[in-house]
């Protein structure tokens, strides 16, 4: 592989390496809200028992 | 717009992204020929240009729901304005690294400082990166919407100031390849090329842009929830 191509190759990866590090960020993301939106259905279940 | 209808768009959009970013590095790395004077390395031209241009409209896109919120006080275009700004800044790091990349191969450094184009697309990039640090340094509100749609709306200046730069700086080393100059015009399939690859990019910024304002969409109307309940 020439230095150009090494390069090249490198340009490339970055934008694939920003992207998957982008989604992982995402899936971190996703899994609070489902734990919020768990947390708030229990919330919302608890006062409609108190009530 | 239905949730239903909403989802599809969003699937069809993520598929055409997809298809154009494959079918563009399938172009860039088996069809279009070397160039005369950049050799391989030209090749970092359909994946960093789009990329750039990607990036200022994402900005102009911010500063446009930027207007729209200051002129009808909706508030969902805070909301547009902020995800478009994140999106650019996450464009413009690409910009900066692949830059980066291109300029060690092609002039022997990372980064040159006497470059206008370099620096004012710095500039630009520093300029919504603080746009954060204003946003969280205020409290949520009218207020803070304001004030991140008015700076939003100022950093649009930048855009063609940095785009031209490369046109009226004397000197310069960085290529100029969109003029009429017969050495460094685009041929037919560099053009085709690029133009896929642009409007990948362009799919990809408007697929994450849709799935980022979603998730932050459900982030507020949760802390509302969360609000009404306790």
């Amino acid at each position: 592989m020439t230095t150009a191509e090494k390069y090249v190759t490198a340009a490339y990866l970055v934008v694939l390496g920003v992207l998957l590090a982008y989604l992982v960020i995402y899936a971190f993301k996703l899994s609070r809200l489902e734990r919020e939106v768990g947390e708030l259905a229990e919330l919302a279940r608890r006062k409609k028992e108190a009530a | 717009m239905s949730t239903s209808l909403r989802n599809s768009r969003a699937v069809a959009l993520a598929a055409a992204t997809a298809a154009l970013l494959l079918v563009g590095l399938a172009l860039a790395f088996y069809w279009v020929p070397n160039a005369p004077l950049e050799g391989f390395r030209q090749r970092i031209f359909y994946i960093h240009v789009p990329v750039a241009l990607t990036a200022y409209a994402c900005f102009g896109w911010a500063a446009w729901k930027g207007l729209r919120l200051l002129w009808t006080r909706e508030q969902r275009y805070d909301l547009e304005s902020y995800t478009a700004v994140h999106m650019g800044v996450i464009f413009g790091i690409l910009t900066l690294v692949t830059g980066s990349i291109w300029a060690r191969t092609s002039w022997n450094t990372w980064w040159s400082w006497e470059e206008r184009q370099l620096v004012l697309f710095l500039v630009l990039f520093l300029f919504y990166s603080a746009y954060f640090m204003l946003r969280f340094s205020v409290d949520p509100g009218p207020r803070r919407e304001r004030m991140s749609a008015v700076y939003a709306l100022f950093g649009v200046v930048l855009i063609p100031v940095s785009f031209l730069a490369i046109r009226l700086a004397e000197g310069l080393i960085h290529p100029v390849v969109f003029d009429s100059q017969v050495n460094t015009r685009l041929t037919a399939s560099q053009l085709i090329t690029f133009v896929v690859c642009f409007a990948g990019t362009l799919a990809l910024a408007g697929s994450l842009y849709v799935n980022e304002l979603t998730g932050k969409r459900i982030d507020a109307r949760l802390g509302e929830l969360r609000e009404a309940l306790e």
